[in-house]
């Protein structure tokens, strides 16, 4: 596999902040000609900004990238492409409107001489984009439009457009996130045999099965931070798993609650759903009174499910129930109508109404489901909102300043209060603690099992979703893995712990 | 049944809708009235909307790459005043009027470019700007009209080119075909050309590419200023005068012309060569009710109107469509 | 909703300045008195024929706050007012009116479902009106200016005088009035502005984002219409040519220059009508001044761009860099 013992790029020492946060500290990387290196972790852990400064986007606050054993520094995307990185991004950053050849060769046509008028020389524009196409296996029509064909082969086309002028390094950012199964082994196939023309390949991905099946190095981050470098065959899937996920070792071992729930009648129940590139069908049952936790890794499909269940999106097959409402929901306002409420895991794009004041944001859900008469007096409006205000500790000037203004955690806590109002009997909670203090994460992992840990059992139904392992274990009743957009398993509290989830993630799937 | 959804899913497609539309109407015509079906009938259209064809060519370019331009029958109108005082009250020879008018609508558009691109504002709002901008200025030279009588500009005026059977065009017309044909050139044979079809498809992407965005978004509008002012200079050949009150509503004409052609209003599809489809079928409509005698020439207008919405509706249904599939 | 005062203070202030400067350079500038029981002056000639853009920007301020843009506005002041006019000589008063405001009804049917439900741009959308819309009026009166000569009653609205101030004021106070009512007792002002600030945001909400674009739609075109009736009567005639011609631009600057984005969000009627002021402050004294009144349109284009430019996300960026 690898074929010299030195690296074409190395990365050391590399550091880089922005203001209230650390993205990078002390990274290193390595990558070797005729290798296909993974770039492994979680949400937050570096990767993409690790990409960015490969690539000339950032530049790092100190540390050192070497390409050939030259020292370089790019500071602007021309330079790392006219040094020989080529980089590929998961939303394929091409002109759908104009031709595969075209866009194969935009920047840089081949043109006739100034006889011809120094026009644009098509003939050799179109064979030229057939010659790269040709070096991996491809043979299309390169004059029909790129929007003619699917999202794998214009990633090929994308490829191609990195690889025309010679390329040393190929990047390719999270390739396979909207591709099927198909789809993707071709694009293995091209990958191999760029690997064997002696081209360094990182890949950068969450997916263990395209990781064992392609890469011959991995090198892992979380939070900012190498984990290490590892020979793919000498790591296995669950240590990588734990290396990814696992609880750091300075935080708390799961508490256990022993008092166990009561739960009531069925508050939700979704049969066979399923949506095309997002999730095969799922089956999934839940209670009043109990939290059911998703847990898996990221591109597992939990968000996926989550707004299908809320109607976010239409689901292509199946159907949700809860009590006294079957169907597929195709907006939205079905959902809500139905007591269903859903917190966003991106609050500052799908949440937060950034210039409304905080008051404004707490009550819309409600007023929304209302209509436009004014659901209570202004007094009591004020006295709601002000009541979420203090029994989440939210941290604001007023009741009236704009939500914008607020932190992280506290614009979080404001929309869960918006979900809360609603008085819904199934909250979706995705990524509700992400940006929120350890001390507070605790207190509202406590205040979301209140919710539906009533003593009469007719409590809300929460369904939890993180990425934090010990925050999943810790608030559920039941979990429920997630693995490659498919169930994997349902298990009791005190079924498991964190080290048999990680077990059932990291498995092989039986079949393949 | 497929070759039909191939034809249609084809970025072709309404390019060719538009040249069948042309003909038909030319049919009717020439079979509902007699005198329609003449060659002169079809060049007057050309030697009436010379100047039309100019501003749609300058236009098209403007909507291929994603923005509209509003100002240009304003920059029309300044071209006329300014030339016109030029040639009248500072005696300049005309041949500098020309060449100092069409830098100067240059000028203008380079100047909405860079307020565009650099203030990341929506060409609509600034264009809109930039035609009451040019209005005024044309009031401030003079309120009433100003008369050419410049000896090139009544030549040129009076000219007309014979061509086979008696039929003639005027220069005019010429420098529209070749204003035309240029505009056929520059699209598909230059970097520039497909750098516009870029940005109109995807502008992010076209960054993300390494195409020169910056500078061929200010090149754009400075290019349908120029058609602007190329257009005024035309316009002025054909009505001997310079007023501020000339072309109003041209720009609405333009883009109206550039949509039947088959350009898409978003931008990235569609040909120049629409541009001619488009101002010919406006035209034909034009001459249509004309012969016919008893519809007003209103009904041109709301003709037109129902033209571009279901050019428009048509090309949001196959974008639909596209997406969906 | 509360529009806190400092919001207004820069266009209040723009609106002092230039009547501090009118009232230098134009003699008796501020000049009130009262004859024939009416009361006259610069400045009421100011509110009246302030009157139709007021109008036009109240609606035009709730399009812009959901992100939209309406460039038809003009086009429906001619329609409302060619249809009054043919109607009213033959079917009187009230079915002319009605007939207006029902034709105004139509366009912003029209343009709504243009932008909710088909899904084109607003600018495309309305433009398609825009172009259309004017013909149809010229079409109404043959491009012909057509007078009304009776009933007289018609000139009323346009023209007359209730209370000793012209009635045109009473309209656009009604109008205004119901409008910030609307907003401030029902949920409507919340929904247009979660609208334009965040449309996905809205949705997952439960915010019901077609209907309310829809009902912006409407509401402007039914204050253009009221504006068109409002200038029909005043010039006693329909003059589909020229009646509200570039009204639009007009619209879009006052809500502007009274601090509402283009990008959506938060809207204020009160700064939309002093931009209105503002505008016809500026023309009002600019013809005072026997300038030629042509100027006004480069002034207002200068206003245009410096208010856009400073509005420009390009001075935030610089900061952020």
């Amino acid at each position: 596999m690898a074929a010299s013992a030195v690296p074409v790029l190395e990365l050391s020492g590399i550091h880089k902040g922005f203001p209230g946060v650390k993205a990078l500290s002390d990274v290193r990387l390595r990558l070797f000609p005729g290798e296909v290196h993974a770039l492994m972790g979680q949400n937050g852990a570096g990767k993409s900004t690790l990409i960015k400064v490969l690539t000339g986007l950032y530049t790092p606050d100190a540390g050192e990238i070497r390409l050939d054993g030259q020292t370089i520094a790019p500071s602007r995307t021309e330079d790392a492409q006219s040094l020989g990185i080529r980089t590929v991004y998961q939303e394929v950053n091409l002109c759908t409107n104009l031709s595969v050849a075209e866009n194969i060769c935009a920047g840089r046509f081949p043109r006739k001489s100034l006889l011809g008028g120094g026009r644009i020389d098509w003939g050799a524009v179109n064979a030229e984009a057939r010659r790269v196409l040709a070096q991996m296996d491809l043979d299309i029509d390169v004059t029909a439009p790129l929007s003619r064909y699917s999202l794998s082969v214009q990633q090929m086309v994308a490829i191609a457009r990195a690889l025309r002028i010679s390329a040393r390094v190929l990047i390719l950012d999270e390739p396979t996130s909207s591709l099927d199964d198909a789809a993707v082994q071709r694009l293995f196939t091209v990958l191999r045999r760029l690997r064997e023309q002696g081209l360094a390949i990182l890949f950068v991905t969450h997916f263990l099965e395209q990781t064992y099946a392609l890469a011959d190095r991995i090198t892992v981050m979380r939070n900012g931070e190498t984990e290490g470098e590892y020979l793919a065959s000498e790591l296995s899937r669950l240590a990588l798993v734990n290396k990814m996920v696992g609880a750091p070792p300075d935080q708390q071992p799961t508490r256990l609650d022993s008092r166990a729930p009561t739960v009531g009648e069925l508050a939700l129940k979704a049969e066979g759903l399923s949506r095309r590139g997002a999730l095969h069908p799922l089956d999934l049952e839940l209670r009043r009174g109990e939290v059911l936790g998703l847990a898996g890794l990221l591109g597992s499909g939990r968000t996926e499910t989550a707004r299908l269940l809320f109607g976010a999106d239409a689901a292509d097959a199946g159907h949700v129930q809860t009590q006294g409402r079957t169907g597929r929901w195709h907006s939205p306002r079905e959902a809500i109508a139905a007591g269903v409420a859903f917190c966003s895991e991106d609050r500052k794009h799908e949440g937060a109404i950034l210039d409304l004041s905080v008051r404004d944001n707490i009550l819309l859900a409600l007023q929304a489901r209302r209509g436009l008469r004014l659901v209570m007096s202004r007094e009591q409006q004020q006295a709601l909102a002000d009541d979420y205000i203090r029994r989440l500790g939210i941290k604001t000037a007023s009741a009236d300043t704009p939500i914008g203004q607020l932190s992280g955690g506290n614009q979080q806590k404001a929309l869960l209060a918006r979900w809360l109002a609603t008085e819904p009997a199934v909250l979706i909670l995705d990524e509700p603690t992400r940006g929120i203090d350890v001390r507070a994460k605790e207190d509202l992992m406590d205040a979301v099992r209140a919710l539906a840990h009533k003593e009469d059992g007719k409590g809300m139904s929460i369904l939890f979703i993180s990425s934090e392992l010990p925050e999943v274990l810790h608030c559920s009743d039941r979990v429920l893995v997630l693995r490659d957009r498919r169930a994997a398993g349902v298990y009791r509290r005190g079924e498991l712990d964190e080290r048999s989830v990680l077990e059932v993630i990291a498995t092989e799937p039986a079949a393949a | 049944m497929k070759t039909f959804r191939a034809a249609v899913a084809a970025p072709s497609f309404t390019a060719w809708v538009s040249v069948v539309l042309m003909v038909l109407l030319f049919i009717v015509g020439a079979s509902s009235y007699t005198g329609f079906g003449s060659t002169q009938v079809v060049l007057n259209l050309l030697i009436d909307n010379a100047f039309l064809l100019v501003i749609a060519v300058g236009m098209s370019f403007v909507i291929l790459s994603g923005g509209i331009d509003l100002s240009m029958g304003s920059v029309l109108a300044l071209t006329t005043m300014v030339a016109a005082w030029l040639l009248q009250v500072a005696h300049w020879p005309a041949g500098l009027v020309i060449v100092t008018v069409l830098l100067g609508g240059a000028a203008f558009g380079a100047l909405q470019g860079v307020v565009v691109h650099v203030f990341r504002l929506q060409p609509f709002i600034v264009t809109l700007a930039g035609m009451f901008l040019a209005r005024g200025l044309c009031f401030l030279i003079s309120e009433d009209s100003i008369t050419i009588d410049a000896p090139l500009f009544v030549t040129l005026s009076q000219t007309q080119i014979p061509l086979f059977g008696g039929a003639f065009v005027s220069p005019g017309a010429v420098i529209a075909l070749a204003v035309l044909g240029a505009g056929l050139w520059v699209a598909h044979c230059t970097a520039f050309g497909r750098t516009v079809y870029a940005l109109g498809g995807s502008e992010a992407s076209a960054l993300m590419m390494g195409l020169a965005v910056g500078r061929t978004k200010i090149a754009v509008y400075a290019l349908s200023g120029f058609c602007a002012s190329l257009a005024g200079v035309l316009f002025a050949f054909y009505m001997l005068s310079g007023y501020g009150q000339h072309a109003q509503g041209v720009e609405l004409d333009a883009i109206a012309a550039v949509v039947i052609g088959g350009t898409v209003l978003t931008g990235g599809y569609g040909y120049v060569a629409g541009a001619l489809s488009g101002v010919l079928v406006l035209g034909l409509i034009q001459t249509l009710i004309a012969f016919d005698g008893t519809l007003s020439s209103w009904w041109t207008k709301i003709v037109i109107g129902a033209l571009l919405f279901v050019f428009c509706a048509v090309q949001r249904l196959l974008s639909l469509k596209k997406v969906s599939a | 909703m509360k529009f806190p005062m400092n919001t207004l203070a820069r266009p209040l202030a723009a609106l002092a300045l230039l009547l501090a400067v009118a009232a230098i350079f134009v003699p008796g500038f501020l000049h009130l008195e009262i004859k024939d029981g009416h009361l006259y002056g610069s400045l009421v000639d100011i509110l009246h024929r302030a009157a139709p853009l007021m109008l036009a920007a109240l609606g035009m301020t709730l399009v812009i706050a959901t992100r939209g843009i309406d460039v038809s506005v003009g086009a429906v002041v001619a329609i409302a007012g060619t249809v009054a006019c043919v109607l009213v000589g033959s079917h009187g008063l009230a079915v002319a009116f009605a007939a207006a405001l029902g034709a105004a009804l139509l366009c912003g049917l029209w343009n709504g479902l243009l932008v909710s439900a088909l899904g084109l741009q607003p600018i495309i959308a309305t433009l398609i009106l825009m172009v259309a819309g004017r013909g149809l009026a010229q079409l109404l009166t043959d491009g012909q200016i057509l007078t009304v000569y009776e009933p007289a009653s018609f000139f009323w609205l346009g023209g007359g005088h209730l209370l000793g101030l012209p009635v045109s004021l009473f309209v656009v106070a009604a109008v205004a009035g119901l409008t910030a009512q609307l907003m401030k007792r029902t949920a409507l002002g919340l929904f247009i502005q979660t609208v334009g600030i965040n449309p996905v945001a809205a949705r997952l909400a439960g915010v019901r984002t077609a209907a309310i674009v829809f009902f912006v739609y409407v509401y402007c075109s039914l204050g253009a219409s009221l504006a068109g009736l409002i200038i029909a009567s005043n010039i006693k005639s329909a003059d589909a040519n020229n009646a509200g011609l570039l009204l639009e631009l007009d619209a879009i600057l006052a809500v502007t220059l009274g601090g509402g984005q283009l990008s959506g969000g938060k809207f204020s009627l009160a700064g939309s009508l002093i931009g209105a002021l503002i505008i016809q402050t500026l023309t009002s004294t600019i013809y005072a001044l026997g300038v030629p009144p042509q100027v006004t349109m480069v002034v207002k284009a200068v206003v245009v761009f410096a208010v856009c430019i400073s509005q420009s996300s390009f001075w935030s960026s610089r900061r952020t860099a």
